[in-house]
Order: structure tokens, then sequence, then C-alpha cells
């Protein structure tokens, strides 16, 4: 479990990093908390030639209030996110989630550039800035460009990225007080990926009604899923009920050692009843 | 224990049944290891094996060209040029009587047989510079059908793996005790029936496989540094193998992270690593990485076992019969045999029962996976899970509590010597001393009137209890009969320094489990000295007694008693002299806290310090005449009895969440009687770890196939292991019943929990989904298993 050989850059301005991204394309990788890429590379999995480590860059981490966003700098390591008062108050779902991710010691390396841009389809943050309706603020020496979540999660593994660029940041919109949000996911250990995961959020009413609802499911597709037809079912006259048989239609999930494309399917009802359960109570 | 006069070991200053900190604890957590990856020598290479990435394929060519003459790469080696310098061997042994394998070369010649099997080797400067070169070889190879199905393996459509074999049938045994077919026809019997599975797992060492061999032509001797539990069985393997005498090799195991039986057994990469050393002469080191370790470490449990009961209405257990079948993979391994756990289902099941009737089959069948041999309670967590599951299968079928049917029928603690019907002898065991404590300690009532409160609120809780037997310390009749050679005496050695301190030396060794400690206990205990001034050495073919190592968990019974007797033998030889000098007969003395006493009135005399002192520098002072050996040397072997038995009972709570499949441990519970306790701490801690890995193989680990042979499962972000914040509390407890066939009456403590568990929570399961209907019986119980059983996928 030795990499293959690479060669380490270690750039010291942004413009070091995009010309290493010009030079090599795509035999570099950028190295942001390593936390996927080092495991990918002590397999072999991936065999870069050259790691353009972008962990100098100061000016890509942070947290800050601005206006109707959070803005959070793409080297915010997981823990900072966890310890973060702005984010507890105005973004409770992903402060909700961030606990979620595998174990302290990856939350203390991890960024949240590095697992938006890496996309892991049963990773939490990709589905939370779905159903937060983020906004992935992509860098290249050509300056920023603002792509919606919902327009960036390509396929697997895949991004609206373009060569060159690098995630700098995502902004999420603050959340407002009556907008309610859970990640609820299911792994048979504490700190795996799970097998489904669910990031829900809705505008509750006096009514009791879950209006304008996001349900983005993780870990059953190439992407996280937004689960359209359950958010219209749930929105509607029917229910959670109607909610959880529409989702045969949202999700399509794989086969995998944990089991049949139906024991996912299953579990995301399950999970649907509880978040809708979560945010009604 | 009262009544009977106090022992050596019941002395005022015994340690034995204390819980002594472990001497080598401190300087592990410090960093201070040597672990075979620690060690660096001159000249050192390392060596990484090209693994076959198909099940079952023809060699037809092997293009080393570019690495050869790739950087750093100091010789690439094919299987059948190392196959001039090392023999192949064939892991059978002859009173398993029809038991049949393969010649098995170190690396594959013609033939790869597994996924994961060694066909090339690249020695090179570095690991990564050998990694690097062995990315590009490029073998030819001619893909062969694989035999993965055990089920399917003896049907004459399939092909067979081995053709001079000429079938897929390693062994099989059938044993018959008393009168089976009487006692189903019973009129009174109901009969309960199932098919149980165990999964094919295997055991997750924090320290991987390592060896570090050094040939030095020099001196025509190859020093081993390995991660082995068996030292001087591997001495003999090297020699054998390499074309060495034994005197030649010698096996050092320093620090080992961790064993439980996947490191007592001879490894193709292994083997080759001390053959490349011999070849180049000059150091080679392998250190299994975590990826290949799951593909090369042997695997186990692999288990199909379709079983029946007879019991009566009021409760009488009359009969049990159980078929299995078992895939062990390509080869049998050498030099213990993957026959053994197939033969120990047929010895244990049923094990702590009254019976009158009892038929068990095993039948043994290669294929292409990864092979399969012994792992911590070998056996003993598939015989009771199928027999603590037929057991409340029974409670079921005549609605009886499970706590209950077990009262009834365990073999009561007034019957032993006893013999059960697969005929293991047993000395003296406690199963209902130890089902009444632990249903005690679980508070077992209010646990049932909780259960059956939270039904009513649809949570679904489960009990599961297990009675478990556990084979220990076996005599030449678990091995040595045979053919193997694997020693089931074990030696020690303690020696008085001249500052009154001990060096002790024990054929047993040390994988981080406490052996260690023990030993200095028992040493410290039988001399008479404070714990700290004992130093222990194991792990040297060079300096220790020779001994089997440690396994079957003997490293108690068997290391301590020699231990023990050395220690009691070394203190003659001190008192001896300490009586010359201080002009007193000997008897009238004895050695307390490394003083020589007055044995009557505990007056100080003498420190041992004293005595080294006059013994070592000035023995011009003493009696011309008088022996002054103050070093003892003591071995150990069983001779009563073929194995010794400990016995237990565990008990799982837990909760099934019935909409997701999910199950959460709530508690758990063992009681153990593994005779005499040494050390409380450590013997708590082994049943824990013991628990876990059995929890690993009833919930977790599963080592899963694709029907083309090629293991799914094979890293660890999907095979699982057990995690701390998966696992319950794990209560202890101790019931002693020490085996009369030693002074120490220590019975071996290293597996029982893993023995126990996996039956344990196998049943709490399926007690949660009684209401339901609903049963698993099919190792893991994943959460998908679960919900199938239900009926909600």
């Amino acid at each position: 479990m030795k990499p293959a050989p690479f060669a380490y850059l270690r750039a010291r301005s942004l413009a070091e990093a995009f010309d290493a991204l010009d030079r090599h394309g795509e035999e570099a990788r950028l190295l942001a908390g390593g936390q996927s890429l080092i495991p990918a590379l002590n397999l072999r999995l991936a065999t870069p030639a050259v790691l353009v480590d972008i962990n100098g860059l100061a000016g890509l981490a942070g947290i800050a209030l601005q206006g109707g966003v959070v803005r959070i700098g793409a080297l915010t390591r997981h823990a900072a996110l966890e310890a973060s008062e702005i984010v507890a108050r105005h973004l409770p779902l992903l402060a909700e989630a961030v606990p979620q991710i595998a174990h302290p010691a990856i939350r203390s390396r991890g960024t949240l550039g590095g697992s938006i841009a890496l996309a892991d389809p049963a990773a939490e943050l990709p589905a939370c800035a779905l159903a937060l309706d983020a906004t992935i603020v992509a860098m290249g020496r050509a300056g920023e460009r603002r792509i919606a979540a919902r327009d960036f999660f390509r396929g697997l593994y895949q991004t609206d990225l373009q060569p060159g660029e690098l995630v700098a940041a995502v902004e999420f919109p603050v959340q407002p007080p009556e907008r309610r949000g859970c990640v609820l996911e299911l792994a048979r250990r504490q700190g795996d990926y799970a097998i489904v995961g669910l990031a829900a959020a809705a505008t509750v009413q006096g009514d009791g009604a879950l209006r304008d609802p996001r349900l983005v499911f993780f870990g059953v597709g190439p992407t996280p899923v937004r689960a359209a037809a359950a958010e219209a079912a749930l929105a509607g006259a029917g229910g959670v009920a109607a909610a959880q048989a529409a989702l045969e239609r949202d999700l399509d999930p794989p086969a995998d050692l944990h089991g049949p494309p139906q024991f996912r399917r299953h579990l995301a009802r399950v999970l649907l009843g509880r978040a809708a359960a979560r945010l009604l109570g | 224990m009262t009544g009977s006069p106090l022992s050596e070991i019941d002395r005022p200053n015994s340690y034995i049944g204390r819980s002594v900190p472990r001497p080598n604890a401190r300087r592990l957590v410090a960093g201070r290891g040597a672990y075979v990856d620690d060690l660096r020598l001159p000249r050192m290479a390392h060596v990484a094996f090209l693994r076959s990435p198909h099940a079952h394929a023809r060699i037809l060519a092997i293009h080393a060209e570019e690495a050869r003459r790739a950087p750093g790469v100091i010789r690439v080696v094919t299987g059948r040029e190392l196959a001039a310098h090392c023999t192949p061997w064939v892991g059978v042994l002859h009173h398993l009587k029809g038991l049949k394998s393969a010649p098995q070369h170190a690396m594959a010649v013609d033939r790869a047989c597994w996924q994961g099997e060694p066909v090339c080797a690249v020695v090179a400067r570095s690991r990564a510079e050998a990694e690097d070169a062995a990315a590009l070889i490029r073998v030819d190879w001619e893909e062969l059908p694989a035999v993965t199905d055990m089920e399917t393996a003896l049907d004459p459509a399939t092909p067979v793996i081995h053709p001079d074999l000429g079938d897929n049938l390693a062994f099989r045994r059938e044993h018959v005790g008393g009168d089976p077919d009487a006692a189903f026809a019973d009129p009174e019997a109901v009969v309960v029936e199932a098919t149980f599975h165990t999964g094919r797992h295997t055991g997750v060492c924090l320290e991987g496989r390592s060896i570090l061999a050094d040939w030095n032509p020099a001196e025509e001797r190859l020093t081993v540094y390995q991660s082995t539990q068996a030292p001087h069985m591997m001495q003999t393997v090297f020699a054998r193998h390499l074309g060495l005498r034994e005197g030649q090799v010698r096996v050092v195991c320093k620090d080992v992270g961790g064993s439980y039986g996947i490191k007592v057994h001879v490894y193709p990469d292994e083997v080759a690593t001390a053959a490349l050393s011999k070849m180049l002469g000059r150091p080679v080191k392998f250190v299994a990485d975590r990826i290949e370790g799951m593909v090369s470490d042997i695997h186990a449990r692999d288990h199909r076992l379709r079983a029946r009961a007879a019991v009566r209405r009021d409760g009488t257990l009359l009969a049990m019969e159980v078929d299995d079948l078992t895939g062990i993979g390509p080869y049998s391994v050498y030099p213990r045999t993957s026959a053994v756990e197939g033969n120990q289902v047929v010895n244990l099941c049923g094990g702590p029962y009254v019976l009158k009737g009892y038929r068990a089959k095993t039948t043994v069948v290669f294929q292409n996976k990864t092979p399969t041999c012994q792992y911590r309670a070998v056996g003993h967590p598939i015989a009771t899970a199928v027999t603590e599951g037929l057991v409340d299968l029974a409670a079921e079928a005549i609605g009886m509590d499970p706590a209950e049917i077990r009262r009834r029928n365990l073999i009561p603690d007034d019957a032993y010597p006893c013999t059960s019907l697969s005929g293991m002898r047993f000395e003296a065991l406690s199963h209902h001393k130890c089902l009444a404590r632990l249903l005690e300690m679980m508070d077992y009532e209010r646990l049932r009137a909780e259960q059956a409160e939270l039904r009513k609120h649809g949570i679904h809780r489960g009990i599961g209890l297990a009675c478990f037997i556990e084979l220990t310390n076996p005599s030449p009749f678990m091995y040595g009969i045979g053919g193997a050679r694997i020693s089931a005496m074990d030696g020690a050695t303690v020696r008085l320094d001249p500052d009154g301190s001990l060096a002790v030396a024990s054929g047993v060794t040390e994988q981080g489990q406490g052996t260690e400690a023990i030993l200095a206990q028992i040493a410290a205990t039988a001399v008479g000295v404070p714990v700290e001034r004992v130093r222990v050495v194991t792990g040297d073919t060079e300096v220790t007694p020779y001994g089997g190592g440690t396994w079957a968990s003997r490293g108690a019974g068997i290391g301590g008693e020699a231990m023990l007797q050395a220690g009691l033998a070394l203190k003659e030889g001190i008192l001896a002299v300490a009586g010359a000098m201080l002009q007193a007969r000997p008897e009238t003395l004895d050695i307390r806290g490394g003083v020589v006493v007055d044995r009557a009135s505990g007056a100080e005399r003498l420190p041992l310090e004293e005595l080294g002192r006059v013994v070592y520098f000035r023995g011009d002072t003493l009696p011309r005449d008088l022996p002054r050996e103050l070093v003892a040397t003591r071995h150990w072997t069983p001779k009563e009895y073929p194995f010794c038995f400990t016995n237990g009972a565990q008990a799982s709570y837990l909760e099934v969440d019935v909409e997701t499949g999910f199950v959460r441990l709530l508690g758990h519970w063992c009681v153990e009687d593994c005779g005499t306790v040494i050390n409380p701490m450590l013997v708590e801690e082994q049943i824990r770890g013991g628990v876990v890995q059995g929890i690993g193989g009833a919930l977790f680990e599963h080592c899963v196939y694709s029907p083309e042979g090629q293991l799914l499962s094979g890293s660890l972000a999907d095979y699982l292991v057990p995690m701390s914040g998966e696992m319950p509390d794990i209560h202890v407890g101790h019931v002693e019943t020490p085996t009369r066939e030693s002074a120490l009456g220590a019975k071996g403590a290293g597996e029982a929990g893993t023995a126990g568990a996996p039956a344990a929570v196998q049943n709490a399961i399926n007690d949660a989904l009684r209401p339901f209907g609903a049963r698993v019986l099919a190792q893991p119980f994943t959460p998908a298993r679960i919900l199938a059983a239900l009926g909600r996928i």
C-alpha cells in the first residue's frame, strides 16, 4: 500500500495553483484535507503525476456571514464547521450533518471544498448543499464562477468544475427560523458512509403543513438525489404516506454488499417518515 | 477450596488472582515497542508480491523484464524459480483419517488457485520501489473455472481443483454417540430443525503479518524475526523447506500486535521471504499490507449446518444431529490443517448438555477462495451457535423459558468426571454455577419484565443466552499424534541474578494479551520476590526453552505451570544455599518479598541480593560441596486428559429496530470458568476482546465472494470490523474450578468470549423477532437479512 510515485508541489498562491493545473492538466490533483485522496493514492486507485497542495492558501478558509448568506471557504475543516457559532445559528441542518461525517480524526483534516469537489454520492456535505440551495463558488484563472448546487453534481464523482478550476467557497443562504432541517442516516457503524442518508428541510407553519420541502437522499445513486416526486407529495394533500410511495419514482438505488435495491428503497421510506416527524415535531 | 491446605499459590505474598499491571504495557503505549516493521538491518531489502487477480488460472508466461530494470529492484523471482530453493508442503494430519490435500508451493508455479495467491516476488531497496516494479509485471493468464460454491463442490459436474486428488473432498467425518435414532423416535419427542450459516470471516490483527528473514552465509544460519505465535514450530518449518537443520534456524518474535490464531499458520509469502533471503544472502523484509492481508491471512468459519434436536414436552433434551459442510479454499493449511475446524464442530456440538443420542457429520471441501484455518475459538462459535440455537428452538416449541430449559439439561455440576456423547472427556465443569451467576448478574427476571413492557410500546428487545464449553491446553492428541512437529510441552527457566532479581524465559509467547505479565506473576509467586523484580523473555528459539507457543488458550495452563514448577525448583535451590549461609534447615525458611525469612515467624534473615552476592562473588565462603544452582528449568505437558475444558455462559440484551433491521446492543454478560484466575484484569479483557470478536462475526464481519471467486469485501471499508461505538458494556463474572492436572489450576481464558458471543447475539435477535414469527440463522445478521426475515423487503 505505497502510492505510485508522484511529484509534490505546495502552492504559495492561487496563481501558482492555477499554473500547476494548467501545466499538468489531468495529471495533477489538488490536495486539500486528503482524507479521500490519500487512501486512493495508497491503494493506487489514483495515480496522479503531481499533487498540488493548496493547504497553504490561507485565504481559502473561513466562515463569514455576508448579508443573506454564510460564505464558507473551501479549506474550512469539518471540525471548524462543527465548532462554528455562525453555522449553528444560521445553518442548523449543516450543524446536524457535520458530526455524522466519519470520525473526529477525519473531521479535523477533511475540508468542505474537498468534500464538495470530490462529490462522493454517499457523503453528507454535497447532500446538504443541495438541501440548502447552496451556491458553489468555483475559481479559475479567469475569476469566479457561481454554480447552483443543483447544477453542480453531474454524475458519479463528476461535477461542473472545469479544467483549471477549483472550489473556492460554498455560499449557503441563511435559513430563516421557520425553516427547519434535519439530517438522518443509517450506517452499520458510527462514522461509516451511510447506507442511506437524508438531508431534509421544509418550512413549517402553524397549520402543520410542510411547505417547500427539500428531500435530498445520499448513498442511493451516483449523486445526491433530490426526491422531487416525494417533495411534491409531501407538500400536497397525501402527506408522508404519499411521499414515501412517491420515492419509488425518485430513487433507483444500486445493490451492494449491504443489500439489494429494495433494501435501500425501504430504508429511504423509513427515513422519510422519521424526517417528516422530526420537522413537524 | 475451603478445607484444603494452603498451596504455594495461596501464600501470603501470592500474586495469583491479583490484577497486576502488565510490565510491557507502558513500553508499548510509549511507542517503544519493537514490531517487525520497526526492525532495520544492514543491507536489508524489501519484498512485494504480485498476487493472482484470478480465483483459478494457469500461468502461461510471466513478463518481468521491465520490472527487473525498474529503479531499486534487486531481484524478481517467479514461483518456478523459487521452487528450486524451497520445497512444497502438504497440510495433512495422519490421525484425521482420510484428510487429503495437494502440495502447496510458496508461490504458485503453474497455476494460481485463489485470488491473492502469490505468483511473483519483487525484491527492492524499498517496499515502494518493490510495489512500483511489481505493477510493471505482466502475466499471461489462462482463466480456469473457479469452484466457489461449497454446496456443489462435490457434484460430478464441478471441476476438480486438484485432479490428482480425484475429487474436491478434503475430509469427512461422522460420529455417532448414544442412540440418536431411538431418541428422535421417542414417542414424546418434539423435533425442531433448522439450517444455520456462519459467515466466512477473518481475524484482523492490528499488526499485519510480518517477517524479516536474515540468512547469514558466513555462519550458514537463518535468523527470522517474525510476528508469530509459534516460534519453535516455525523453526521446524523453515528448516524443513529450506533444506536446513533446525539448529541452523533461529526464530525471534519481538512484539506481536495481535494474532488470534491468524499468526499460527504457515503462510506461503512468509516462507518465500525466508527463501529469498537465503537466495540473496541478505535480510529481506515482508510486511503484509491490509489489502493483501485480506486475501492472504487465513479465513475461517465458512459453514452451513443442517441441524435438528429432539426434546420432550417436559423440557428434557433427547438428541441432537448436525450435518456440517465447510469450504476451506484450495489447500488444507500447513501444518495444523483446515480440517480441524469442522472436526471441532463434530466434537463440540451439544457439549454442555446431557443427551441420549448424538450424530454429527462434517464434510470439508476444497474451493478457489482464500484458505481457511484455525481462528480464535476454532469451531466453538459455530458449534455453540448451532447448539444454543437448537436449544432455543426447542424451548420455543414446548413453550419453556430459555433459562429453564438450560437448567434442566446442562450436565450437573457434580457429575464429573464424565464424557460427552462426542467423546470429549470433562474433568470438572460448572455449567449450573455459571448460568446461575449469569442470570443473577444480568437480573434476568427484570430484563424479561422490561422486554414485555417495552413490547407494548412497539420496542422490540431480545434476550439471548448461550452456554458453552471451550477446549484448551491440548495434549499431543491435538497435533503431535498426527505427525506435526508442534510441541504440546512447554518449558520455563527461572534464574536468580546477583541483585536478587529474576530473569525468566518461557516457550509460550506474548502477542499483546499479557502472557508475560502472568508469567511474571507466577514466577514472583513461586520464588517469593516482588513482581517488579522479574524480567520475562519469550519468543526466541535460541534463548527460551522449547515449546509450542501460545494458541488454544494454552499460555497460562501449560506455560504457566512450567513457570510455577521452575520457580518452585529455583526456590528450593535458593533455600539450600540460604540454609547453609544461615545455618538453618532449608525447610524452616521461606522467601517473601525478595527476602529469605524464617518460615514460622516471618522474621527477615537474608535479602536475596546478599545471597546472590555471596554465591556469585564470594563462593569461597560457602561449604565446598554445597550445590549452588540458581537457575532452574522445568517443563510441563498435560497427561491425564487429551484436552482441558473450560465452560461458561453468556447473555446478550439488544434491541431490534424492526423498521430498519438495525440491531443495537444494550448489554452483554459473560461468566467464565477458566480455572484459577491468575490476573482478573487480564482475564476480563481477554473475555471482552473475545466477545467483541464474536460479535463481529455475528453482526459485521463477512468475507463476501462473487460467484467468480473475487473477494468483494477486501478492504476495511467493506469488511466491517466491530468498533467500540457499537459495542455494549460487557460484564464479566468468574467461577473458578481449577484443574487438578496442574498445581496452578489454570485452564485458559483466551477464547471463551468468542466461543459464546455469536450464539448469544443470535438468540437475542430471534427472541426480539419472536412476536413477528421471524427468525435469522445466517451470520452475519445484517439489517437486510433481518428485514427479509420480517418480510419487509
